[in-house]
């Protein structure tokens, strides 16, 4: 009996505020949406620096016949040089497996890589010799590249970060500014919420002092109110997850189409049974945090 | 049923109190009306027994309860034993006369074969059988009084509290609520009603306890509206 009056009431509710109701909907699936893309793109960038981290190899290139004579002032490296240099690496405690490239693996391995298009013009003496070496503490490839970069037959140890900083800059400012959208819109709907109970608490006035003069329970008279914030953010945490799925669905479907695209990418997955479920518990405690608030204010009990 | 003692009510800092020092016994099954000019206090009395304001000093006890120590959660139980109508009616304009008085069961949460026994057998009562399916705009203004009165009185509280419930109507519709006021009386609920229409406390002879400035001025059985005149 009092289910069915709590839901009649709100119902009611819902239908009479209407269009407060779809504003609080539309603001919170706006809200909820910028703060579920935020934490995807972080959980992306921790991807991206777990496999980078994973992969880190500093390379060591070697000078060959071909090297400028600014970084290989002796000309190709010798073979002493190569093998106190092999000793060295093997002695550093930073290093953990050391593997030598010729010429011809790197030929090979540059030919997987890339089509035919390309490896067609290139011959095996232009790509260099190289010691690969994977770490122990891989955050510290720096120390490695400072202690190499300048040792005797070493053309270049390039610098690995660069590649990828620039990547890692721009989405860790992504994930901030879609984090700070979600924290202003979070605040709107918490205001929508609040100005809509204000409203239904004055337009049900009536209702609600009978209530409270025959005695209903101070639950009782709050939990249609309530369920209507409830009811509201839940859609709109609905809708800004059906919204975070098309874009994870149809947007990294087309940059793995891309030919070459091989990093690990976040994926519907994530988004449904990590993203969303996050999203809509936040939704849901903003919404009951702000009905409890507004409702103690305005409505007497 | 109804003990103040030394009860004083001021509503804000600066105000003169809406009541002084006010110290009154109702037994149960007392019919009382509580008399006295616009601002004595008599509404203000009222709201203490419902707990719907807080006693600045004094205690208000409400069938056996210390009102003013009462925990909020059990507030409610306190106003379930009580019933109140007002001059204006309030009742629900998008509900019948039968969802209107069915309204005060719902809420507390009684099963529907309880509603559907108790709220016919309250309409008879008030004599509204026939009108159930009216709404309120469709009835004169006694008529709605008594759904409201239905409604005060379907949970068949121990008190009903009135104020000036014929406030709003004619003499001859007043008689007939006064009437159902008595009639309620004799079930052995305690009634207190506050009003200034002379004429009906003149005619009924009750107990009259009367307020002026908050204070209480007179206690009489079977009074009369006004001493002095
Ligand atoms: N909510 C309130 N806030 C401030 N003053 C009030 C309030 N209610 C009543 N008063 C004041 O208390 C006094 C008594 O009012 P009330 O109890 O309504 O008298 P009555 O019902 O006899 O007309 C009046 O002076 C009135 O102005
Ligand atoms: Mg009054």
């Amino acid at each position: 009996m009092r289910v069915g009056f709590v839901l009649g009431e709100m119902f009611a509710g819902l239908r009479r505020n209407i269009t407060m109701t779809l504003s609080v909907v539309l603001v919170t699936m706006v809200s909820l949406f910028f703060f579920g893309a935020g934490l995807l793109v972080q959980q992306q960038v921790s991807i991206l620096k777990g496999d980078w981290y994973d992969r880190v190899q500093v390379s060591i290139f070697l000078c060959g016949e071909d090297s400028p004579a600014e970084a290989c002032p002796e000309g190709a490296i010798t073979a002493s040089q190569r093998d106190a240099l092999r000793a060295q690496l093997q002695a550093d405690p930073l290093v953990d497996e050391v593997f030598y490239e010729s010429q011809a693996d790197a030929f090979r391995n540059f030919q997987q890589m890339y089509d035919t298009s390309i490896t067609a013009n290139v011959t095996t003496e232009q790509l260099p010799e190289s010691f690969r070496v994977r770490l122990t503490d891989p955050s510290r490839y720096q120390e490695v590249t400072a202690e190499f970069v300048d040792a005797a037959g070493v053309e270049d140890v390039p610098d690995q970060r660069a590649i990828l900083e620039p990547l890692f800059t721009v989405l860790g400012t992504a994930t901030q500014i879609a984090l700070g959208l979600a924290a202003l819109m979070l605040l709107c709907s918490v205001m929508l919420v609040s100005t809509t109970i204000r409203l239904t608490a004055f337009s049900r006035r009536r209702e609600t002092t009978i209530m409270r003069l025959v005695g209903a329970s101070r639950a009782l008279i709050q939990l249609p109110f309530v369920l209507e914030g409830v009811i509201a953010s839940l859609l709109g945490g609905l809708l800004a997850s059906a919204a975070l799925w098309a874009m994870v669905h149809f947007g990294v479907a087309r940059l793995r189409a891309r030919p070459g695209f091989t990093t690990r990418l976040i994926d519907t997955h994530d988004v449904l049974w990590q993203t969303a479920p996050l999203i809509l518990a936040v939704g849901l405690v903003f919404a009951i945090g702000a009905s409890l608030f507004s409702l103690r204010r305005w409505l007497k009990v | 049923m109804i003990t103040f003692e030394q009860v004083s009510k001021v509503y804000g800092e600066g105000h003169r109190p809406a009541l002084a020092e006010v110290t009154l016994q109702i037994d149960r099954g007392d019919f009382v009306f509580l008399v006295g000019p616009s601002g004595s206090g008599k509404s203000t009395f009222l709201r203490l027994v419902l707990k719907e304001e807080r006693a600045s000093r004094g205690t208000v006890q409400v069938a056996g309860r210390d009102v003013g120590r009462l925990r909020s959660w059990k507030v409610p139980g306190l106003r379930r034993q009580i019933g109140v109508v007002f001059q204006d009616f309030r009742l629900l304009a998008d509900k019948s006369v039968y969802e209107n008085v069915a309204f005060a069961l719902q809420v507390l949460g009684k099963p529907r074969h309880v509603i559907a026994q108790t709220v016919p057998e309250t309409l008879g009562l008030v004599g509204l059988s026939g009108k159930e399916r009216r709404r309120p705009h469709e009835l004169s203004g006694g008529e709605q009084q008594r759904v409201a009165i239905a409604r005060a009185f379907v949970n068949r509280p121990a008190i009903l509290l009135a104020d000036e419930p014929t406030g709003n109507l004619d003499p001859e519709t007043s008689v007939g609520i006064m009437k159902l006021l008595d009639r309620i009386n004799r079930t052995g609920t305690t009634i207190v009603m506050a009003t200034h229409d002379d004429d009906i406390v003149d005619q009924m002879r009750k107990r009259v306890v009367e307020l002026r400035d908050g204070r209480v001025v007179r206690d009489e059985d079977r009074g009369v509206y006004g001493s002095g005149r």
